[in-house]
């Protein structure tokens, strides 16, 4: 250690320390007091031990707020993760392209959310959108694709399309890095095609596949946009994320509103969590 | 003759496979291209046209819709609040991110595991969890709706991303260097800024584009700590003309093109950067 670095250490932490500890600790913790409280605005608060979370336990839109936002993590993890996978892989065989396709495939992610969102909106309109005027010059019947049956669905097709090339980046990063020797090794044995990705490729990754799922899973718990452009969590497609909007700004239910926070991340926690036991023992069976 | 065939016998083994390959390729590069070719197409037509005729080129451009986006909505109002809000955010990120991340990964000290320990639990603490105690501050500081009450919730967001970033792109640099600067007379706030930071530039530069990106997109803490007219951001204008002007078609192409186009020039030039970023590992985020 140097003369006087003492003074450089606090120096140099304390802005950091400043932002995170007002900004987030100190909210993280005025959050999980709150959700202990019946409040009516900022001003007038009353203690009520545990009553905001049974209330919670009890709460059936909070019920189905989650199952939604578990069934969007089902379609992001199948649909996103699989396609940034399987584009990977086709992508990592070719010779010619490659930068094409990996600058094209970004796209979606620099854009934001919302204005994917606001495009949807023109495609899923009912009277006028994209889907319904290619369905009519076919001869079909309109369909109302943010129907109660259909909404979460319909909205989970951008919420998969605007991530896909990150995740493929990631995978395409991770397969060149397998070195050369392997797939030479690989060719002597008369491997190639389909087997070599299944028993060289994929197997090499596992540990990049289950950072991926990982942060796809944390990345779905955080949805808004695209539900609160699309359907304002109508028809079936109240998440977590709109759940709490609602709850604690739009309602302006503090406790009741932490209560949902300090229950979002729980549930985030217990996921990525189960998400790592999972994918470990599968990793055994390589 | 004869080689001429066995040419072509070995063009038909290879061939389907890599058909297929391309064929799928294509089509996911058609739905990223094709999307942002119609938005941009329909916003040189009157709604009526891109309600009845999408799929036509704009042959006669109409620049009504653009007229409106800045007349009646103030879209440039937005823009320059949306640069103004997440380049603010981006510099302070990097400023103290910078400093900490130097501290965390050139000094020995006591406590420097427990601190990454604590970084490491803090990115498991998402928005929503501390948006009512930051709104309640921001109110008692007087400070919602102005640009501050966007950039700090949003620098303490992002900051432990760029820390853990730039600590790990810093301890990779060899101790040598900064022992030579220190003979000659460096302290230690010079030799941040003459040794560390030049080295650091690729770090920093895909911190600053993931941060810039992540503030320019969130539209929660937007609807949230600056709604007002004056103050909002692109984002919040967005999702305001879906809910108002749902029924313009015309101008809701053009707020969305807009918005897309610049960014993606910007995305166009700094590509090999985020390559970077994302290939050495540095983002995960």
């Amino acid at each position: 250690m140097m003369k006087g670095d003492r003074k450089y250490i606090l120096m140099f932490l304390l802005p950091a320390a400043a932002f995170l500890t007002i900004f987030l600790y100190y909210p993280f913790f005025k959050s999980l007091y709150l959700s202990f409280f019946r409040t009516s605005g900022f001003y007038s608060k009353t203690f009520v031990g545990f009553d905001n979370y049974s209330r919670m336990f009890s709460d059936d839109l909070l019920g189905a707020a989650t199952l939604h936002t578990l069934e969007l993590m089902l379609y992001v993890i199948v649909f996103q993760v699989g396609i940034a996978l399987l584009l990977a892989i086709l992508v990592d065989n070719i010779k010619w392209g490659k930068g094409f396709f990996r600058m094209v495939f970004f796209f979606p992610v620099v854009i934001s959310g919302t204005a994917i969102a606001l495009l949807f909106v023109l495609f899923y309109n009912f009277q006028f959108g994209l889907l319904n005027t290619i369905l009519q010059d076919m001869g079909f019947n309109k369909v109302n694709w943010l129907s109660e049956s259909m909404a979460l669905k319909a909205i989970a097709i951008p919420t998969v399309w605007h991530y896909v090339g990150f995740y493929f980046v990631l995978f395409l990063t991770a397969m060149s890095k397998i070195p050369s020797d392997f797939y030479e090794a690989a060719k002597l044995e008369g491997i190639s095609g389909f087997k070599k990705t299944f028993l060289l490729t994929i197997p090499l990754i596992l540990s990049d596949i289950k950072v991926v799922i990982t942060l796809a899973i944390t990345g779905t718990l955080k949805v808004f946009e695209f539900i609160f452009v699309l359907s304002r969590g109508q028809n079936g497609t109240e998440v977590l994320g709109t759940y709490i909007y609602k709850k604690a700004l739009v309602d302006q239910n503090f406790g009741y509103g932490s209560t949902i926070a300090i229950y979002i991340v729980v549930f985030g926690v217990v996921l990525s969590l189960l998400a790592n036991r999972l994918l470990k023992r599968d990793e055994i069976t390589y | 003759m004869q080689s001429v065939t066995v040419v072509n016998k070995k063009r038909v083994q290879i061939k389907p496979g890599i058909i297929f390959i391309y064929v799928v390729l294509f089509g996911w590069a058609l739905t990223t291209i094709y999307s942002l070719f119609w938005i941009v197409n329909n916003s040189f037509k009157v709604s009526r046209d891109v309600m009845n005729s999408s799929f036509k080129l704009a042959f006669d451009p109409v620049m009504v819709n653009y007229t409106n986006a800045f007349d009646r909505i103030n879209i440039g109002r937005s823009y320059l609040n949306s640069l103004i809000m997440s380049g603010g955010t981006v510099l302070l990120v990097l400023l103290f991110g910078g400093l900490a991340a130097y501290v965390l990964s050139r000094f020995q000290f006591r406590g420097r595991r427990a601190l990454f320990s604590i970084l490491y639990a803090s990115l498991l603490i998402p928005a929503f969890a501390t948006v009512v105690p930051v709104y309640e501050l921001l109110i008692k500081w007087e400070i919602v709706n102005t640009y501050g009450g966007l950039i700090f919730p949003q620098t303490a967001g992002n900051l432990t991303f760029a820390i853990l970033v730039l600590a790990g792109y810093m301890s990779t640099i060899p101790k040598e260097l900064e022992e030579a600067a220190f003979m000659d007379g460096c302290n230690r706030l010079t030799l941040f800024m003459r040794v560390l930071l030049p080295i650091s530039r690729p770090a920093f530069a895909s911190a600053a584009i993931f941060v810039f990106l992540w503030s320019y997109n969130d539209l929660f803490s937007a609807l949230i700590f600056v709604s007002a007219e004056e103050v909002r951001p692109i984002v919040a204008l967005l999702s305001e003309i879906s809910s108002q002007y749902g029924t313009d078609f015309g101008l809701m192409a053009t707020a969305v093109s807009l918005t897309v186009i610049p960014v993606l020039i910007v995305y166009l030039f700094i590509q090999k950067y985020i390559e970077k970023g994302l290939t050495e590992g540095a983002i995960k985020g």
